[in-house]
């Protein structure tokens, strides 16, 4: 028998609301984050629409030092993990630095650092080049900044694996907690709405070029036409199920049951719900609510739609992807649905999926325009990423 | 129920020097470099112009045009390396369950020569702020997401079960093989195809260790610019490359008869939580990872036969490395073979970890200590026996091998010959 | 015509370069306090000669870094190189 794997912290930045209960009240009132990108001009760029964060200024919550070595995604994952923690009432000064790690998942790591510093390499000569291009857009570097802003010297590392990182860096965080770590900050930020970083997400072939922040990203919709890609993702706190009680901690609930697989003869998101719920020890009829992957491309939409239908049943299960009113977040997006589904289930409420008018083809039950009160007590949570990468994770209040 | 046993039993290995393991372990054994002068690019702007480059055609190892187009070379070398391993483990992959197949490729800096190139094409070399999407490479978005290298290489091994990147800076080749073996020994996988790989040699990545010095200046010698231990040492030469690895369960392995290379004993990885690329005097956290590596191993200081240092050639290193073997090793770190193969094959940032494991696993097959090259005049500083120049005959059981990387990682593995760890 | 270096001059490019140290930051005086009492770590006083490099035409010895462990001897660094830059 394994101990249990809490979680007792939340940290979320969503481009509807930045920290847990803004998030939460705009989830459940339906405000949508997505609107016209302004961080850039985009006018020159077939999709011009983003879920962007626009509320977050670092200075003032992280030291003037940071300020020229990070990246936004970075500065954005310190505040969260700072949120995090705060949430659990966890001060990890008061704590053994080696009992706890750090666990963060990245899509494309820094890549507005990245975009500044070749620029002033190509346009002006290497001499130009920052001392802190060495990692500030690295994909390790938000753990290393976490770590280091919190004394955390316990097991540490990210994972890649596009947006199914938020749930494969929080899985690699259980591991670490079963093996005798007490605390883990697991989870992703990303943040890559920078002009050379919008040019990346164009070129993945997905990007809706929708003008109509209501018609952009409309998954399971006869009319999907590819997602709107935001920015912001959520930060966990992971304990073992004994440290938190030994410490009082509230507790969410606990990562029960996890799985990732990749595609091949055939798409293998089936096989990573079916694995998650053997190893959650939980059959589909526990199962109270899905937060999809919602890729809002019509054969994808496909592929998750029969995956969840094999599995539960025609309309067998409520169904949502909040990530209607952010966009995709990559890796930051599925470790958001995770925060999400860990709301949801201490409100009993599944928050809806706004926009889309649900294909009958799919046979999903799509929990649409309004939130809808049940008793929740497990919920599945499944991303998808980029080439091939399902993963899906059930937790239990 | 007793605890999965972890082993390798297929490796393929990328180096400069040589493309293919053998090449690679005679490189080392003979003590020569593969560092030279940069050919890639004009290096003149650049402070340090040395790398360890590998002369690597990938038509000649079976790519295909099609390949070649959508892949960074980085990940041209983990699917070249992953194919190699493969069939070196004399595994026939396809008769098993793919869900029970994972991979993991490791890697600091991803595609870095692809988007250098990329940038420069869609902002017209810096000029445009709001860059032309026009002009970007149709496969971009492999390079754009570091994730496509694990998805190279699953497709191209047939897995399905877990596949990922695992990158932390220059540990990522001791990460990711941990990271897999950790999947085999939870019963998640049955075979893991494992490594890592990274293709840094590219103007940005010149300019960005210029800015903090960290690699050498030694541009007049460069078959003898990199330097472990040595007091005249002043920083790295960059280096390229990948290694992968098969991992199986052990009792699995023994079934079909498989070479065994080494069990992965014992791993582990902690954070320094004090610098992005500063390192502590005292070698406290590699100490802790050395320490916990061993215990997961069940093995005491006494049974290292021998130690692959990071040894990455600047001083802070060095020096912080010495420390973490006395502290965790006690005396026996004045007993124990240290070298480092990177003043052979280079740094090869995120690969190197990988590349290391490979050369601790040959290093056990044939019972041989790889020197340090370059090493004339110690710092007094590091007071342990480096293996200066010429490689060792000496039996080896257990090899311990770290690595030290920029966001504070400092990870340690234990291989060791099944037999000897079981006892 | 020699430009002249000041500590008004190495507080603003360390601003610029590396932020403002917690505390008193660069308040008071700081001309013979260690930078790392001060509040920058080596890769910021890397940072901060590249960028003295880079706005005064100069190249610094590769030790300066190194061994100017205070702005005064930084200073003094930078000084001389362009008083030879004026010779």
């Amino acid at each position: 028998m394994t101990a249990s794997v809490v979680v007792t912290g939340l940290g979320v930045a969503a481009p509807n609301g930045l920290g847990e209960q803004d998030f939460w009240n705009a989830t459940l009132a339906g405000k949508s984050g997505i609107g016209p990108l302004t961080h850039f001009d985009a006018s020159g760029y077939p999709a011009r629409l983003a879920g962007e964060i626009s509320d977050f200024t670092a200075e003032g919550q992280l030291p003037s030092r940071l300020m020229p070595q990070t990246d936004r995604v970075t500065r954005l994952s310190l505040v969260v993990a700072d949120w995090a923690l705060a949430d659990a009432g966890v001060r990890p000064a008061e704590l053994p630095e080696f009992s706890m790690g750090v666990s963060t998942a990245s899509s494309a790591g820094g890549f507005a650092f990245s975009q500044q510093e070749l620029k002033n390499l190509w346009s002006k000569g290497s001499q130009y080049v920052s001392a802190y291009q060495s990692f500030a857009w690295f994909y390790a570097v938000n753990t290393g900044q976490i770590s280091i802003r919190n004394g955390m010297k316990g097991p540490s590392g990210v994972v890649v694996t596009d947006q199914a990182g938020g749930l494969d860096a929080v899985a690699q965080a259980r591991r670490q907690i079963r093996k005798g770590t007490s605390l883990v900050v697991a989870g992703a930020v990303d943040a890559l709405l920078c002009s050379w970083g919008w040019v990346g997400l164009h070129t993945s072939g997905r990007l809706s070029t929708a003008e109509e922040p209501t018609r952009a990203y409309l998954p399971f919709d006869d009319r999907a036409v590819g997602h709107v890609a935001g920015e912001g993702g959520a930060l966990l706190i992971m304990e073992s199920g004994d440290s938190a009680r030994a410490r009082g901690a509230e507790v969410y609930g606990e990562i029960a049951g996890y799985a990732a697989t990749f595609d091949g003869r055939e798409p293998g998101l089936r096989k990573a719900v079916e694995l998650a719920l053997a190893d959650a020890g939980v059959t589909a009829a526990d199962v109270d609510v899905v937060f999809a992957d919602a890729a809002a491309e019509p054969e994808l939409d496909r592929v998750e739609a029969e995956a969840i239908v094999e599995v539960f049943g025609p309309h067998g299960v409520p169904v949502t992807a909040p990530k209607t009113m952010t966009g995709r977040l990559y890796a930051g997006g599925a470790a958001l649905d995770l925060a999400t589904a860990f709301l949801a289930l201490r409100e009993d409420t599944i928050p809806p999926t706004v926009h889309t008018e649900p294909a009958e083809r799919y046979g999903l039950d799509l929990v649409v325009s309004q939130p809808r009160a049940a008793r929740l007590r497990t919920a599945l949570v499944l991303a998808r990423g980029h080439g091939g990468f399902n993963s899906a994770m059930v937790v239990r209040s | 129920m007793t605890a999965r046993r972890v082993v390798i039993t297929g490796v393929e290995v990328i180096a400069p020097g040589g493309v293919g393991a053998r090449k690679f372990w005679e490189l080392l054994t003979e003590g020569r470099t593969a560092t030279r002068g940069i050919t890639f690019f004009d290096p003149s702007p650049f402070r340090s112009r040395v790398a360890a480059e590998v002369d690597f055609d990938p038509y000649v190892h079976g790519l295909t045009p099609q390949e070649v187009r959508r892949m960074d070379r980085a990940a041209q070398f983990a699917v070249v390396a992953a194919r190699g391993a493969v069939a070196d483990s004399g595994l026939a992959l396809d008769a098993l369950d793919p869900y029970r197949i994972g991979v993991t490729v490791g890697t600091a800096v991803g595609s870095t020569m692809s988007l250098d190139e990329d940038y420069r094409m869609v902002s017209d070399d810096g000029r445009l702020d709001l860059v032309d999407h026009t002009r970007a490479d149709p496969h971009f978005y492999n390079y754009f997401v570091p994730s496509s290298f694990a998805a190279e290489v699953a497709r191209t091994v047939g897995a399905q079960g877990p596949s990922s990147v695992v990158s932390a800076g220059c540990t990522s080749g001791l990460d990711s093989v941990g990271y897999a073996a950790e999947l085999i020994r939870e019963g998640t996988a049955d075979v893991v195809v494992a490594g890592a790989t990274d293709a840094p040699i590219s103007p940005i990545t010149l300019a960005c260790f210029d800015a903090i010095k960290a690699t050498t200046p030694r541009n007049d010698e460069p078959e003898r610019a990199s330097r472990p231990f040595d007091g005249t040492r002043n920083g790295f030469v960059l280096g390229e490359g990948a290694a992968v690895f098969v991992l199986e369960e052990l009792e699995s392995a023994r079934r079909r008869g498989a070479r065994v290379y080494a069990e992965i004993a014992g791993y582990a990885t902690r954070s320094n939580a004090y610098h992005m690329t500063g390192l502590r005097a005292d070698g406290a956290e590699m100490a802790e990872a050395i320490t916990v590596a061993l215990d997961e191993a069940r093995m005491h200081p006494t049974d290292i036969d021998y130690i692959n240092a990071h040894g990455s050639g600047t001083k802070q290193n060095d020096r912080h490395e010495t420390a973490a073997f006395k502290r965790s090793l006690g005396d026996h770190a004045y007993r124990t073979p240290v070298s480092s193969i990177k003043s052979m094959v280079g740094h090869s940032l995120g690969a190197i970890g990988s590349i290391e494991i490979a050369a601790s696993i040959l290093a056990i097959q044939n019972n041989v200590v790889p020197p340090t090259a370059n090493l004339h005049t110690p710092d007094p500083e590091c007071d342990l026996d480096y293996v200066p120049l010429t490689a060792r005959d000496q039996l080896i059981d257990a090899v311990l091998t770290v690595g030290s990387g920029f966001g504070g990682f400092q990870s340690a593995m234990v291989l060791a010959q099944p037999e000897r760890s079981a006892a | 015509m020699s430009r002249t270096f000041t500590l008004d001059d190495l507080k603003r490019i360390l601003l610029e370069g590396s932020g403002a140290p917690e505390g008193t930051g660069l308040e008071g005086d700081i001309i013979d306090t260690d930078f790392a009492d001060i509040g920058y770590d080596s890769l910021a006083l890397l940072e901060t000669a590249s960028r003295v490099e880079r706005e005064y035409g100069i190249e610094l010895d590769e030790t300066v870094v190194g061994e100017a462990s205070t702005p005064r001897a930084l200073l003094d660094a930078v000084s001389a190189h362009l008083l030879d830059q004026a010779a």
